[in-house]
């Protein structure tokens, strides 16, 4: 009965994981399709075409350069400034705490389309901005510092602070002490929202979709070819992302292991 | 550096300043214009004029609340639909993952490493009328002859539960894997069978895993629209459907920025109802 139920679990976990990767395969099976139409629905032959001409449709250049500059400026805004605010809280007892942490909270718990709908209405009142590249930065700092504030915290909160009243002790200043023991320590906490804040940045839709003026970004430029026909180079494009960010992912868990490895020994 | 000394009070607002300040210019005072414009009554021809129209949110429920009703119902079932599916697989992975458990996480989060309107997309083939799926119900007799996935509630709900299930699965995992398992061997020390000592050590203690990932899947779910836009058709469109027509269709921007706050209202009353029901008895107790 035991070996039974065990297996009974792996059997779903096994089938979850295929429900999960089935449709990965799939976007990565069909940007070597040829589809010969229009249409990339059926899989009709092999061809490596795509992705020799993955520049062969007019705009996708032009869309993929813009995302991933939105995605490196608002990355990095968004990270010193959530980074800061997580020192903040953190390290300092101060009034109004509380309030911050709704601050913070409540973006990610509006949904997405409040989040696009609410922007969009301020510009259109206060036009000292025009629609396009600024608004949609402005846009993406703004649902990334959260989210950068929760992964610096939770690295902040397990850390141990007499290292850095050593450094004082030792006659360093608070900025010394910041740039030569804290920063290092919570660099991968940084890191991590550095590069979760690029993921939610370039794969953003909603939010950009209210703010972008006649900008077009990647996932724009996906929505737009999906009402005509949705031509193979964007499964390229989807498979080159999928495999940089897989990447990121797979290296920074090897790293993790080896950081965890000399401790447990 | 001895201003910062002589002012150490003053440190933590140096720091908080710059961004809290972007995301109250930003996010809480486009909120605040989201409530002026929702109140505002006229068309867009001769303009609108704020005049505290309260109407509109009535005009809103009346008219809109077929729509507002399914996005909260798909989202309820995506949201149930992801519990079931991960659960056990948040369990499987925290307890039988072995020294796989990071790489085997990485491909829980797998989905959203591929662009949202692609997967999406994915799922258009998937569900596509000639794809395998339909063809496999098809010979079973599930679906009928000219029976279809694409273009059903059946395909908006997956499409949302697929896209939403990361969100899911995480806070579940690192509950299940935060749970000491001594407790669980103590519990079948003491002579609970394995199901009894799952019922109450192991939910329990996951239960904050569950109310986490629940609320995750539950918010992006109620205001979606691509998958209701991609995998549906205008008898599926959601109130987020709704929201974006009225934006850019329509020019309706009160009515639009009523839907968007009546949409919020609806979410956060229902977690406060579900964090009241589940979470505060059973997360403190």
């Amino acid at each position: 009965m035991k070996f039974v139920r065990r297996h009974l679990l792996t059997a779903y976990a096994i089938a979850a994981f295929a429900y999960l990767l089935v449709p990965i395969a799939i976007v990565i099976a069909f940007s070597f399709n040829d589809p010969g139409g229009r249409y990339n629905y059926t899989w009709q032959g092999f061809t490596l075409d795509q992705w020799r001409n993955w520049d062969g449709v007019p705009g996708l250049r032009d869309a993929m350069t813009l995302s991933l500059e939105i995605a490196v400026l608002a990355s990095i805004v968004a990270t010193v400034l959530g980074t800061l605010i997580a020192m903040a809280l953190v390290r300092y007892g101060f009034r109004g705490r509380g309030g911050t942490n709704v601050i913070i909270f409540l973006p990610m718990a509006t949904p997405e389309v409040v989040l696009g709908a609410s922007l969009l209405t301020l510009f259109l009142n206060v036009s000292v901005v025009t629609f396009g590249f600024t608004t949609i930065l402005i846009a993406h700092i703004m649902f990334c510092i959260s989210y950068v504030v929760v992964t610096v915290k939770a690295r902040l909160i397990g850390f141990d602070r007499s290292l850095e009243e050593a450094a004082m002790d030792l006659g360093a200043n608070e900025f010394t002490t910041f740039r030569k023991v804290t920063l290092p320590l919570i660099a991968p906490a940084i890191l991590a929202g550095l590069l979760l804040s690029f993921a939610l940045s370039i794969d953003d839709f909603v939010v950009t979709y209210f703010n972008a003026g006649s900008e077009v970004t990647f996932p724009l430029f996906v929505w737009g070819a999906a009402q005509r026909g949705v031509p193979p180079q964007v499964n390229v494009m989807g498979t080159v992302i999928f495999i940089v960010a897989l990447s990121f992912m797979v290296l920074n868990v090897l790293f993790q292991r080896r950081r965890e490895s000399p401790a447990q020994a | 550096m001895g201003f910062f000394h002589r002012h150490r009070g003053l440190t933590p607002y140096l720091l908080l300043a710059p961004g809290l300040v972007w995301l109250a210019v930003f996010f809480l005072v486009p909120l605040g214009f989201l409530a002026y414009q929702s109140l505002q009554s006229g068309t867009f021809d001769v303009g609108y004029a704020f005049d505290w129209a309260w109407g509109n949110y009535w005009d809103a429920l009346q008219r809109y609340h077929a729509w507002l009703l399914r996005s909260l119902t798909y989202a309820g079932l995506a949201t149930l639909l992801a519990l079931v599916i991960s659960y056990p697989l948040a369990y499987w992975i925290a307890f039988r993952g072995g020294r796989w458990k990071n790489l085997l996480l990485v491909m829980i989060i797998a989905p959203f490493f591929v662009t949202y309107l692609i997967r999406t997309l994915a799922w258009e083939t998937i569900l596509a009328d000639q794809g395998p799926v339909v063809g496999l119900l098809r010979d079973a007799g599930i679906l009928g002859d000219n029976g279809r996935l694409l273009a059903t509630s059946t395909a908006v709900v997956a499409g949302i539960t697929y896209n939403f299930l990361p969100f899911m699965a995480l806070p579940i995992y690192v509950a299940l894997e935060a749970i000491d398992s001594r407790l669980i061997e103590a519990a079948e020390d003491l002579y609970a069978s394995r199901v009894q000592a799952f019922l109450r050590v192991t939910l329990p203690l996951s239960l904050p895993g569950v109310v986490a990932g629940t609320l995750l899947t539950f918010i992006p779910a109620a205001g979606d629209f691509i998958n209701a836009q991609l995998l549906g058709t205008p008898k599926q469109a959601m109130i987020g459907n709704v929201i974006q027509s009225k934006f850019y269709n329509l020019i309706d921007y009160p009515g639009a920025a009523t839907l968007s706050f009546t949409l919020m209202a609806a979410v956060l009353v229902l977690i406060a109802v579900y964090v009241r029901a589940v979470g505060t008895e059973k997360l403190t107790g």
